[in-house]
Protein backbone atom coordinates (compact mmCIF):
# COMPACT_ATOMS: atom_id res chain seq x y z
CA UNK A 1 0.00 0.00 0.00
CA UNK A 2 2.33 2.62 -1.24
CA UNK A 3 -0.89 5.67 -2.09
CA UNK A 4 -3.76 6.80 0.19
CA UNK A 5 -6.77 7.29 -2.23
CA UNK A 6 -8.76 9.66 -1.00
CA UNK A 7 -11.67 7.74 -2.00
CA UNK A 8 -10.26 5.52 0.87
CA UNK A 9 -10.36 8.01 3.63
CA UNK A 10 -13.44 9.43 2.97
CA UNK A 11 -15.31 6.04 2.59
CA UNK A 12 -13.06 5.62 6.01
CA UNK A 13 -15.24 8.94 7.13
CA UNK A 14 -18.41 8.28 5.81
CA UNK A 15 -18.24 4.88 8.19
CA UNK A 16 -16.85 6.52 11.09
CA UNK A 17 -19.51 8.76 11.12
CA UNK A 18 -22.06 6.24 10.35
CA UNK A 19 -20.84 4.20 13.46
CA UNK A 20 -20.97 7.56 15.57
CA UNK A 21 -24.61 8.38 14.65
CA UNK A 22 -25.44 4.82 15.38
CA UNK A 23 -24.28 4.68 18.39
CA UNK A 24 -25.37 8.57 19.83
CA UNK A 25 -28.90 7.17 18.66
CA UNK A 26 -28.62 3.90 20.64
CA UNK A 27 -27.59 5.72 23.67
CA UNK A 28 -30.43 8.08 23.21
CA UNK A 29 -32.89 5.89 23.00
CA UNK A 30 -32.05 3.98 25.93
CA UNK A 31 -31.71 7.40 28.08
CA UNK A 32 -35.21 7.71 27.27
CA UNK A 33 -36.33 4.36 28.21
CA UNK A 34 -35.79 4.92 31.46
CA UNK A 35 -39.21 5.39 32.23
CA UNK A 36 -39.71 2.02 30.12
CA UNK A 37 -37.49 0.24 32.16
CA UNK A 38 -38.38 1.63 35.51
CA UNK A 39 -42.04 0.21 34.92
CA UNK A 40 -40.50 -3.24 34.61
CA UNK A 41 -38.43 -3.17 37.51
CA UNK A 42 -38.08 -6.73 37.68
CA UNK A 43 -35.56 -7.05 34.68
CA UNK A 44 -33.45 -3.78 35.81
CA UNK A 45 -33.18 -5.28 39.32
CA UNK A 46 -32.00 -8.74 37.76
CA UNK A 47 -29.08 -6.95 36.12
CA UNK A 48 -27.91 -4.98 39.32
CA UNK A 49 -27.74 -8.49 40.69
CA UNK A 50 -26.03 -10.27 38.23
CA UNK A 51 -23.50 -6.56 37.07
CA UNK A 52 -23.44 -5.95 40.59
CA UNK A 53 -23.88 -8.08 43.65
CA UNK A 54 -21.35 -10.69 41.38
CA UNK A 55 -18.82 -7.87 40.82
CA UNK A 56 -18.72 -6.94 45.00
CA UNK A 57 -15.99 -9.85 45.57
CA UNK A 58 -13.49 -8.87 43.06
CA UNK A 59 -14.45 -4.89 43.76
CA UNK A 60 -13.90 -5.10 47.53
CA UNK A 61 -10.96 -7.61 47.17
CA UNK A 62 -8.86 -4.79 44.95
CA UNK A 63 -9.96 -2.03 46.87
CA UNK A 64 -8.85 -3.72 49.71
CA UNK A 65 -5.31 -3.82 47.98
CA UNK A 66 -5.15 -0.67 46.67
CA UNK A 67 -5.89 0.40 49.43
CA UNK A 68 -2.99 -1.71 51.57
CA UNK A 69 -0.44 -0.39 49.15
CA UNK A 70 -1.37 3.33 48.83
CA UNK A 71 -1.30 3.38 52.60
CA UNK A 72 3.08 1.27 52.64
CA UNK A 73 3.67 3.69 49.21
CA UNK A 74 2.47 6.89 51.15
CA UNK A 75 4.11 6.43 54.21
CA UNK A 76 7.23 5.81 52.55
CA UNK A 77 7.04 9.17 51.26
CA UNK A 78 5.36 10.96 54.02
CA UNK A 79 7.81 9.71 56.42
CA UNK A 80 10.50 11.44 54.51
CA UNK A 81 9.42 15.09 55.39
CA UNK A 82 7.70 13.62 58.85
CA UNK A 83 4.59 13.79 58.31
CA UNK A 84 3.63 10.09 58.40
CA UNK A 85 0.53 10.90 60.35
CA UNK A 86 -1.08 12.45 56.59
CA UNK A 87 -1.12 8.72 54.81
CA UNK A 88 -4.97 8.90 55.81
CA UNK A 89 -5.34 11.47 54.26
CA UNK A 90 -3.65 11.05 51.07
CA UNK A 91 -5.56 7.53 51.09
CA UNK A 92 -8.98 8.87 51.45
CA UNK A 93 -8.02 11.63 48.79
CA UNK A 94 -6.34 9.71 46.16
CA UNK A 95 -9.24 6.76 46.49
CA UNK A 96 -12.08 9.27 46.12
CA UNK A 97 -11.15 11.61 43.83
CA UNK A 98 -9.23 9.06 41.38
CA UNK A 99 -8.45 5.57 42.13
CA UNK A 100 -12.09 4.49 43.29
CA UNK A 101 -14.34 5.79 40.31
CA UNK A 102 -11.40 5.08 37.80
CA UNK A 103 -9.96 1.34 39.07
CA UNK A 104 -13.67 0.13 39.55
CA UNK A 105 -14.71 1.45 36.19
CA UNK A 106 -11.94 -0.23 34.66
CA UNK A 107 -12.59 -3.51 36.49
CA UNK A 108 -16.49 -3.17 35.79
CA UNK A 109 -15.51 -3.23 32.04
CA UNK A 110 -13.53 -6.31 32.21
CA UNK A 111 -15.79 -8.04 34.56
CA UNK A 112 -19.43 -6.72 33.37
CA UNK A 113 -18.86 -5.34 30.48
CA UNK A 114 -17.15 -8.37 28.31
CA UNK A 115 -20.61 -10.39 29.61
CA UNK A 116 -22.90 -7.85 28.27
CA UNK A 117 -21.61 -7.95 25.01
CA UNK A 118 -21.25 -11.89 24.68
CA UNK A 119 -24.81 -12.15 25.85
CA UNK A 120 -25.70 -9.81 23.74
CA UNK A 121 -23.94 -10.79 20.72
CA UNK A 122 -24.51 -14.76 20.98
CA UNK A 123 -28.10 -13.42 20.99
CA UNK A 124 -27.57 -11.39 17.92
CA UNK A 125 -25.52 -14.24 16.66
CA UNK A 126 -28.23 -16.67 17.40
CA UNK A 127 -31.11 -15.10 15.98
CA UNK A 128 -32.76 -14.31 19.24
CA UNK A 129 -33.04 -10.26 19.12
CA UNK A 130 -34.56 -10.33 15.13
CA UNK A 131 -37.06 -13.19 16.47
CA UNK A 132 -38.10 -10.42 19.22
CA UNK A 133 -38.77 -8.17 16.45
CA UNK A 134 -40.84 -10.41 14.36
CA UNK A 135 -43.11 -10.90 17.37
CA UNK A 136 -43.14 -7.22 17.66
CA UNK A 137 -40.78 -7.17 21.38
CA UNK A 138 -38.38 -4.31 20.89
CA UNK A 139 -35.36 -5.90 21.81
CA UNK A 140 -33.61 -2.43 22.85
CA UNK A 141 -36.33 -2.12 25.46
CA UNK A 142 -36.58 -5.57 26.43
CA UNK A 143 -32.79 -6.76 26.73
CA UNK A 144 -30.81 -3.40 26.36
CA UNK A 145 -32.37 -0.63 28.63
CA UNK A 146 -32.72 -2.85 31.56
CA UNK A 147 -28.81 -4.05 31.58
CA UNK A 148 -27.92 -0.15 30.52
CA UNK A 149 -29.63 0.94 33.79
CA UNK A 150 -28.55 -1.92 35.93
CA UNK A 151 -24.99 -1.25 35.31
CA UNK A 152 -25.56 2.77 35.60
CA UNK A 153 -26.99 2.32 39.17
CA UNK A 154 -24.44 -0.68 40.01
CA UNK A 155 -21.51 1.29 39.21
CA UNK A 156 -21.69 4.08 41.49
CA UNK A 157 -22.39 1.92 44.36
CA UNK A 158 -19.45 -0.41 43.62
CA UNK A 159 -16.68 2.50 43.31
CA UNK A 160 -18.10 3.78 46.85
CA UNK A 161 -17.97 0.51 47.90
CA UNK A 162 -14.10 0.21 46.81
CA UNK A 163 -12.99 3.75 47.99
CA UNK A 164 -14.56 2.93 51.54
CA UNK A 165 -12.90 -0.65 51.42
CA UNK A 166 -9.41 0.54 50.44
CA UNK A 167 -9.51 3.89 53.34
CA UNK A 168 -10.14 0.43 55.51
CA UNK A 169 -7.29 -1.35 54.10
CA UNK A 170 -5.16 2.04 54.37
CA UNK A 171 -6.06 2.07 57.61
CA UNK A 172 -4.95 -1.40 58.70
CA UNK A 173 -1.39 -0.42 57.05
CA UNK A 174 -1.30 2.83 58.49
CA UNK A 175 -2.17 2.09 62.19
CA UNK A 176 -2.42 -1.31 62.71
CA UNK A 177 0.94 -2.37 60.97
CA UNK A 178 3.03 0.85 60.46
CA UNK A 179 1.38 1.87 64.13
CA UNK A 180 0.46 5.41 62.99
CA UNK A 181 -1.88 7.24 65.52
CA UNK A 182 -5.58 5.82 64.96
CA UNK A 183 -6.60 9.55 66.06
CA UNK A 184 -4.52 11.41 63.72
CA UNK A 185 -5.21 9.44 60.88
CA UNK A 186 -8.82 10.23 60.91
CA UNK A 187 -8.57 13.56 61.72
CA UNK A 188 -6.08 14.64 58.73
CA UNK A 189 -8.57 12.95 56.71
CA UNK A 190 -11.45 14.52 57.87
CA UNK A 191 -9.51 18.10 57.59
CA UNK A 192 -8.37 17.34 54.23
CA UNK A 193 -11.30 15.83 52.51
CA UNK A 194 -14.42 18.09 51.35
CA UNK A 195 -17.69 16.23 51.14
CA UNK A 196 -19.33 18.04 47.99
CA UNK A 197 -15.65 18.77 46.29
CA UNK A 198 -14.25 15.38 47.13
CA UNK A 199 -16.58 12.46 47.99
CA UNK A 200 -19.35 14.39 45.36
CA UNK A 201 -17.46 14.66 42.34
CA UNK A 202 -15.87 11.23 42.47
CA UNK A 203 -19.54 10.38 43.13
CA UNK A 204 -20.25 11.91 39.94
CA UNK A 205 -17.37 10.37 37.93
CA UNK A 206 -17.61 7.14 38.81
CA UNK A 207 -21.41 7.44 37.66
CA UNK A 208 -20.42 9.07 33.80
CA UNK A 209 -17.64 6.31 33.92
CA UNK A 210 -20.68 3.91 34.14
CA UNK A 211 -22.99 5.12 31.09
CA UNK A 212 -19.77 5.15 29.37
CA UNK A 213 -18.81 1.48 29.93
CA UNK A 214 -22.61 -0.37 29.96
CA UNK A 215 -23.49 1.94 26.93
CA UNK A 216 -20.05 1.01 25.09
CA UNK A 217 -20.52 -3.11 25.90
CA UNK A 218 -24.05 -2.65 24.83
CA UNK A 219 -23.24 -1.38 21.77
CA UNK A 220 -20.43 -3.61 21.01
CA UNK A 221 -22.76 -6.45 21.24
CA UNK A 222 -25.58 -5.08 19.89
CA UNK A 223 -23.42 -4.49 16.47
CA UNK A 224 -21.12 -7.22 16.91
CA UNK A 225 -21.00 -9.17 13.35
CA UNK A 226 -23.27 -12.61 14.23
CA UNK A 227 -20.65 -15.01 13.86
CA UNK A 228 -18.29 -16.68 16.68
CA UNK A 229 -15.71 -14.64 15.57
CA UNK A 230 -17.21 -11.57 15.65
CA UNK A 231 -18.58 -11.96 18.92
CA UNK A 232 -14.73 -12.65 20.39
CA UNK A 233 -13.93 -9.44 18.79
CA UNK A 234 -16.73 -7.43 20.35
CA UNK A 235 -16.08 -8.42 23.43
CA UNK A 236 -12.01 -7.91 22.93
CA UNK A 237 -13.27 -3.99 21.71
CA UNK A 238 -15.45 -3.71 24.79
CA UNK A 239 -12.48 -3.75 27.09
CA UNK A 240 -10.02 -1.96 25.10
CA UNK A 241 -12.52 0.90 24.14
CA UNK A 242 -14.11 0.93 27.50
CA UNK A 243 -10.71 1.32 28.78
CA UNK A 244 -9.71 4.21 26.87
CA UNK A 245 -12.41 5.84 27.19
CA UNK A 246 -13.10 5.40 30.47
CA UNK A 247 -9.15 6.76 31.10
CA UNK A 248 -9.93 9.42 28.45
CA UNK A 249 -13.15 10.93 30.15
CA UNK A 250 -11.22 10.74 33.46
CA UNK A 251 -8.54 13.41 32.29
CA UNK A 252 -11.84 15.50 30.99
CA UNK A 253 -13.90 15.24 34.06
CA UNK A 254 -10.59 16.04 36.42
CA UNK A 255 -9.79 18.86 34.53
CA UNK A 256 -13.36 20.22 34.87
CA UNK A 257 -14.22 19.60 38.52
CA UNK A 258 -10.67 20.03 40.14
CA UNK A 259 -8.75 22.24 37.86
CA UNK A 260 -10.51 25.49 38.52
CA UNK B 1 -44.75 -7.05 39.92
CA UNK B 2 -43.26 -10.31 41.76
CA UNK B 3 -40.98 -10.76 44.03
CA UNK B 4 -38.00 -12.31 43.84
CA UNK B 5 -34.89 -14.57 45.70
CA UNK B 6 -33.12 -11.81 43.88
CA UNK B 7 -34.92 -9.07 46.13
CA UNK B 8 -32.97 -9.63 49.04
CA UNK B 9 -29.31 -9.70 47.45
CA UNK B 10 -30.39 -6.86 45.42
CA UNK B 11 -31.57 -4.92 48.41
CA UNK B 12 -28.27 -5.86 50.53
CA UNK B 13 -26.31 -4.84 47.68
CA UNK B 14 -27.82 -1.19 47.48
CA UNK B 15 -27.64 -1.05 50.90
CA UNK B 16 -23.64 -1.50 50.75
CA UNK B 17 -23.43 0.61 48.05
CA UNK B 18 -25.19 3.46 50.22
CA UNK B 19 -23.50 2.22 53.15
CA UNK B 20 -19.91 2.99 51.58
CA UNK B 21 -21.56 6.43 50.43
CA UNK B 22 -22.50 7.56 53.72
CA UNK B 23 -19.42 6.01 54.78
CA UNK B 24 -17.18 8.49 52.72
CA UNK B 25 -19.00 11.28 53.97
CA UNK B 26 -19.02 11.32 57.25
CA UNK B 27 -16.29 9.46 58.36
CA UNK B 28 -13.36 11.12 55.82
CA UNK B 29 -14.99 13.86 55.25
CA UNK B 30 -16.54 14.55 58.74
CA UNK B 31 -20.14 15.68 57.27
CA UNK B 32 -21.49 15.68 60.52
CA UNK B 33 -19.36 18.09 62.67
CA UNK B 34 -19.25 20.41 60.47
CA UNK B 35 -22.88 20.64 59.88
CA UNK B 36 -24.75 20.22 63.21
CA UNK B 37 -23.22 22.69 65.97
CA UNK B 38 -24.10 25.89 66.26
CA UNK B 39 -21.12 28.63 66.27
CA UNK B 40 -20.90 32.04 66.47
CA UNK B 41 -18.89 34.53 64.52
CA UNK B 42 -16.54 36.86 65.63
CA UNK B 43 -13.78 38.98 63.60
CA UNK B 44 -10.42 40.01 63.98
CA UNK B 45 -8.30 42.09 61.73
CA UNK B 46 -4.51 41.13 60.69
CA UNK B 47 -1.53 42.67 59.36
CA UNK B 48 -0.46 39.29 57.67
CA UNK B 49 -2.04 36.33 57.53
CA UNK B 50 0.39 34.32 55.45
CA UNK B 51 -0.44 31.47 53.80
CA UNK B 52 -4.08 31.15 56.11
CA UNK B 53 -7.42 29.63 54.16
CA UNK B 54 -11.14 29.51 54.69
CA UNK B 55 -12.02 26.79 56.95
CA UNK B 56 -8.47 26.28 58.82
CA UNK B 57 -9.01 25.50 62.37
CA UNK B 58 -9.28 27.72 65.34
CA UNK B 59 -7.00 25.96 68.17
CA UNK B 60 -7.12 26.88 71.92
CA UNK B 61 -4.15 25.15 73.67
CA UNK B 62 -3.78 22.75 70.85
CA UNK B 63 -7.45 21.87 71.02
CA UNK B 64 -10.17 23.01 67.99
CA UNK B 65 -12.45 24.80 68.76
CA UNK B 66 -14.05 26.52 65.90
CA UNK B 67 -12.83 27.19 61.61
CA UNK B 68 -11.87 30.08 59.44
CA UNK B 69 -14.95 31.10 58.24
CA UNK B 70 -14.26 33.32 55.57
CA UNK B 71 -10.96 35.78 54.44
CA UNK B 72 -11.26 39.33 53.08
CA UNK B 73 -8.96 42.41 52.62
CA UNK B 74 -10.10 45.78 54.42
CA UNK B 75 -8.69 48.57 52.12
CA UNK B 76 -9.62 51.43 54.81
CA UNK B 77 -6.75 49.83 57.25
CA UNK B 78 -4.93 47.83 54.53
CA UNK B 79 -5.33 45.02 56.80
CA UNK B 80 -6.59 41.31 56.22
CA UNK B 81 -10.08 40.55 57.90
CA UNK B 82 -10.86 37.32 58.97
CA UNK B 83 -14.11 35.94 60.26
CA UNK B 84 -13.94 33.25 62.65
CA UNK B 85 -16.93 30.62 63.81
CA UNK B 86 -16.06 29.42 67.39
CA UNK B 87 -18.34 26.64 68.54
CA UNK B 88 -21.31 27.90 70.63
CA UNK B 89 -20.32 25.64 73.60
CA UNK B 90 -16.86 27.28 74.23
CA UNK B 91 -16.73 31.29 75.82
CA UNK B 92 -13.37 33.25 75.58
CA UNK B 93 -12.95 36.48 77.18
CA UNK B 94 -13.24 39.74 75.41
CA UNK B 95 -9.77 40.50 75.42
CA UNK B 96 -8.22 37.06 74.33
CA UNK B 97 -5.82 37.57 71.62
CA UNK B 98 -4.76 35.67 68.40
CA UNK B 99 -2.19 34.52 66.58
CA UNK B 100 -1.57 33.30 63.09
CA UNK B 101 0.52 29.60 63.74
CA UNK B 102 2.03 27.00 61.86
CA UNK B 103 1.81 23.14 62.94
CA UNK B 104 5.08 21.86 62.41
CA UNK B 105 7.66 23.03 59.97
CA UNK B 106 5.36 22.88 56.85
CA UNK B 107 2.53 22.25 58.04
CA UNK B 108 -1.38 24.05 57.47
CA UNK B 109 -1.52 27.31 59.44
CA UNK B 110 -4.17 28.00 61.76
CA UNK B 111 -5.46 30.45 64.13
CA UNK B 112 -4.54 30.01 67.58
CA UNK B 113 -6.28 32.07 70.19
CA UNK B 114 -5.42 32.81 73.85
CA UNK B 115 -7.67 33.40 76.98
CA UNK B 116 -7.20 36.95 78.13
CA UNK B 117 -8.56 38.32 81.67
CA UNK B 118 -11.91 39.98 81.00
CA UNK B 119 -14.77 39.31 83.43
CA UNK B 120 -17.07 39.50 79.58
CA UNK B 121 -17.53 37.06 77.01
CA UNK B 122 -17.24 37.87 73.70
CA UNK B 123 -20.83 37.44 71.62
CA UNK B 124 -21.60 37.05 68.40
CA UNK B 125 -20.56 39.70 66.03
CA UNK B 126 -17.45 41.28 68.16
CA UNK B 127 -14.07 41.81 66.84
CA UNK B 128 -10.81 40.84 68.49
CA UNK B 129 -8.77 43.82 68.53
CA UNK B 130 -5.20 42.03 69.81
CA UNK B 131 -4.01 40.00 66.56
CA UNK B 132 -0.14 38.94 65.80
CA UNK B 133 0.74 38.40 62.21
CA UNK B 134 1.67 35.19 60.50
CA UNK B 135 5.66 34.73 60.55
CA UNK B 136 6.85 35.38 56.94
CA UNK B 137 9.65 33.24 56.48
CA UNK B 138 11.32 35.84 53.66
CA UNK B 139 11.05 38.35 56.40
CA UNK B 140 12.52 36.32 58.76
CA UNK B 141 15.79 35.71 56.87
CA UNK B 142 16.01 39.39 55.49
CA UNK B 143 16.13 40.49 59.80
CA UNK B 144 18.37 37.20 60.47
CA UNK B 145 20.92 38.56 57.56
CA UNK B 146 20.78 42.05 58.24
CA UNK B 147 21.17 41.87 62.32
CA UNK B 148 24.03 39.30 60.79
CA UNK B 149 25.39 42.39 58.64
CA UNK B 150 24.82 44.72 61.59
CA UNK B 151 27.27 42.75 63.51
CA UNK B 152 29.68 41.97 61.06
CA UNK B 153 30.02 46.16 60.92
CA UNK B 154 33.18 47.23 59.12
CA UNK B 155 33.18 43.28 57.17
CA UNK B 156 33.56 43.74 53.53
CA UNK B 157 30.68 43.09 51.48
CA UNK B 158 31.70 39.61 49.73
CA UNK B 159 31.10 38.12 53.09
CA UNK B 160 27.61 38.25 53.17
CA UNK B 161 27.78 35.88 50.85
CA UNK B 162 28.94 32.81 53.34
CA UNK B 163 26.58 30.27 53.79
CA UNK B 164 24.00 31.18 56.91
CA UNK B 165 24.58 27.85 58.62
CA UNK B 166 28.35 28.03 58.64
CA UNK B 167 28.87 29.64 62.29
CA UNK B 168 32.21 31.16 62.90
Amino acid sequence: MSWIKPADVGFATRQLLADWGHGARLLLRLVRLFGAAFKRFGLVRDQIFFLGNYSLAIISVSGLFVGFVLGLQGYYTLQRYGSSEAVGLLVALSLARELGPVITALLFAGRAGTSLTAEIGLMKAGEQLSAMEMMAVDPVQRILAPRFWGGVIAMPLLAAVFSAVGILGGYVVAVLLIGIDSGAFWSQMQGGVDVWSDVGNGVIKSFVFGIAVTFIALLQGYEAQPTPEGVSRATTRTVVVSSLSVLGLDFVLTVMMFSI
Amino acid sequence: MQRSRNDVWVGLFVMVGLVAILFLALKSANLLSLSFQSDYRVTAKFDNIGGLKPKAAVKSAGVVIGRVESIAFDDKSFQAKVTLALESRYAFPKDSSLKVLTSGLLGEQYVGIEAGADEKMLAAGDSLSSTQSAVVLENLIGQFLFNKAAEGGSAPAGNSATPVGKKK
